[in-house]
Parts: structure tokens; sequence; C-alpha cells
């Protein structure tokens, strides 16, 4: 089982001009505590969205890769979203999911996934160029080949141990959070 | 063909010309027979990326994205859309990103399927609720103005912004009974 705030530090390790969407709940505190950059955009409900607002933001910006943070109870909200990403192939999409198995912020109830049901399936299934579990902290150097080096669509399905960890809360206002991303598109990327 | 029916065939290609002076680059649908007409155009632009929605929930967080990245997005859907829409609302409002959806109505005029009404018939009051402007058009010469309004003030203003395009604009569905 893979530390899923070490796994996330790592992938977010010099991202460059990589931007970033995140689900909600725990996904997102691993996020910020790795790397809390104007080009993260944090979702804290509209749950089962966050793959979509990943594909309407690589469509519009076709030139920067988008990677989609999000947790397994989120994805399964929204697996329709992985056909929908299917039939339009993005080149510059990754989804990346934490899957713990567990619904962790309403107090660790099982998901669906923890009686087997199978996410990378799912994926492939819906045509994602390349989807692939990763169990091995030993394996993280190929999924950070694949969310920087790789055409998507990607599906990147992290198996991390069910832990409770320190909460690392991002902002939570919509309308900065949306403007901190758009300014930061806008001003060209990275932070000085 | 007189001037009346000649406008009520090409509201679908008025809608389209406003989606093109508005820079709309993203239209998200789900298939309704009444938007056949508005979704070939899109897909045949070259300029618009169409994209086949599962859910009309999906819509929403395909808007918001767009918005994010420096487009422009609509969404097409039947009214029975509307209710799956209601909780991922909550994204677009809650982050002020323009929002333009058009629903076609069923269940009120001339409907032949009792399953389209309870939705039907409160489409328009369930998208006030979640805070959208809402714009009925009734007559095909009406499209042109309105629809270029509900563009400007969705896109310059921000807002969560709803045309609704009733069963009588649309014509009867045709049932084999």
């Amino acid at each position: 089982m893979l530390h899923r705030r070490e796994f996330v530090k790592q992938l977010l390790f010099e991202r460059g001009d990589l931007l970033v969407i995140c689900g909600l709940g725990t996904p997102a505190y691993d996020v910020a505590a790795a790397d809390d950059d104007g080009s993260n955009f944090y979702l804290w409900g509209a749950m089962g969205s966050a793959s979509m607002v990943g594909l309407g933001l690589a469509l519009a910006q076709p030139d920067r890769r988008v990677a989609v943070f999000t947790g397994d109870g989120e994805m399964l909200m929204g697996l329709g979203s992985l056909a929908t990403i299917g039939v339009k192939q993005p080149p510059n999409l990754a989804i990346v999911v934490l899957d713990n198995q567990h619904y962790g912020e309403t107090g660790m109830q099982p998901s669906h996934t923890h009686s087997g049901v199978g996410l990378v399936d799912v994926a492939l299934g819906c045509r994602f160029k390349q989807a692939r579990s990763f169990e091995k902290a030993e394996e993280t150097a190929l999924a950070r080949e694949m969310l920087y080096s790789r055409p998507g669509p990607l599906f990147i399905h992290a198996q991390v141990a069910a832990q409770q960890l320190a909460q690392v809360l991002p902002e939570r206002d919509g309308v900065i959070l949306a403007r901190n991303f758009t300014d930061r598109l806008r001003t060209g990327g990275r932070k000085s | 063909m007189n001037l009346a029916e000649r406008s009520a065939l090409d509201w679908p290609d008025v809608i389209y010309s406003n989606f093109r002076r508005a820079g709309i680059r993203q239209v998200g649908y789900v298939p309704d027979a009444g938007l056949s007409r508005l979704i070939q155009l899109c897909q045949s632009d070259p300029e618009i990326a169409d994209v086949l929605l599962t859910t009309e929930e999906e819509g929403i967080g395909l808007v918001a994205g767009a918005a994010l990245g420096g487009q422009r997005a609509a969404i097409l859907m039947q009214s029975s859309g509307v209710g799956n829409c209601v909780n991922m609302f909550s994204l677009v409002k809650q982050c002020r990103l323009p929002c333009l959806i058009f629903v076609t109505m069923r269940g009120e005029y001339a409907e032949f399927n009792p399953w389209q009404v309870p939705m039907g018939s409160i489409t328009d009051a369930c998208l006030r609720l979640c805070g959208f402007l809402v714009y009925r058009i009734e007559k095909a010469e009406d499209v042109a103005d309105v629809v270029a309004a509900a563009c400007d003030i969705s896109f310059d203003s921000n807002q969560l912004v709803a045309i609704i395009l009733s069963q009588r604009l649309i014509g009867r569905k045709r049932w084999n009974n």
C-alpha cells in the first residue's frame, strides 16, 4: 500500500506548469500538503464533478497538462464522466484516484472498491489510453513518467493505506479559488 | 412556406449563430429530439468542442472547467435533466462562474408521456431556486433577441442563466400509437 501523502508529494514534485483539479475530501488535504499552489483548484462540494472540471479545463488549455486528484468515493459518484472523457480522448488529461477503499470524511465506511469493484477496468473500458494501478512506493517513478510524459487520457490508480492524517485545509471560498486559478493561468504559470 | 414557418424551422440556427458571436468554444449535451439540429450544427463546427455527456450534471463540471481555463461554454439538455443537476449547480454558484444552459421542455404542451410531467412542471421554479436567471421562449421570432441577451448577461456578468425553449416552440413529439 502507498502512503497517500508521500505519493502525492512525489507526483507533484517539480510539477512544472501542471494544472491540478482536486476533488473534495482527503485528496484536497494531500494536494494542499504537497504544494498549495495557485495552479490548484479545490472542490469542496459538487461531489462527482472533479473529472469533468478536468475535462473542461483540458479542452480549454490544450497546451497544458491537467491532473485531477480525487478519491474513490468521489470518482464512483462520477463514473459516467470516464465514458465522456473516453469519447473526447483529451491527450493532456490525467485522472489520479487515491483509493483507500473507504469514505474517509464520513467515518471510514467501506466504498465499492472495498468489495472489489475495479476502477482501472472501468477506465480501460472507457478507452483511456493508459490505466494502471500502483501499490508500491518503488513504482512512483513510473507513475510520474506516466503523468508527465505519456499521451492521455491517463488513469493512475493509487492503492493507498486507509489512514487518518492531519487535515491540511486549503482556501474554501469558491470565488477566491477560481480567481486565484485564473489569475495564475493568465500570468503564465509558476509562483516565483 | 410562410415567414413564420420559416423562422420556426430556423431557431436552432439562430442559437448556433449566437454561439459563434459569443465565442462559445465548448458545448456539452445530452441528446434530445428538440435539440438535434443545434447539436448537429455544433458537431460540424471545428471551433466548438461538442461533448456528449452521460448525464446532464457532467455539463456543470465541464462549464466550470472551461471557465477556469478561459473558455466560454454552454450546456444543452431536456427539462428532465435539470433535476439531475441540482447539487452540481452549487459549483458554478459558489465560484461565481458563468453557466449558460438551454433547456428544451417536456411535460407541458401536448405531452404524451405522463412521466415527463412531474419534472417538467417544476423545471422553471427549480432553476430559479438554484440561482438561475430564467428566460422562457414561446415564439421563434423571440429567439434571436433573448439568446443574445442571455449570452451577454451570463458571460459579461458571470451569471447562471437558463433559456427555456417551450414545448410549443419545439413542436409535438410524434408517437406511433
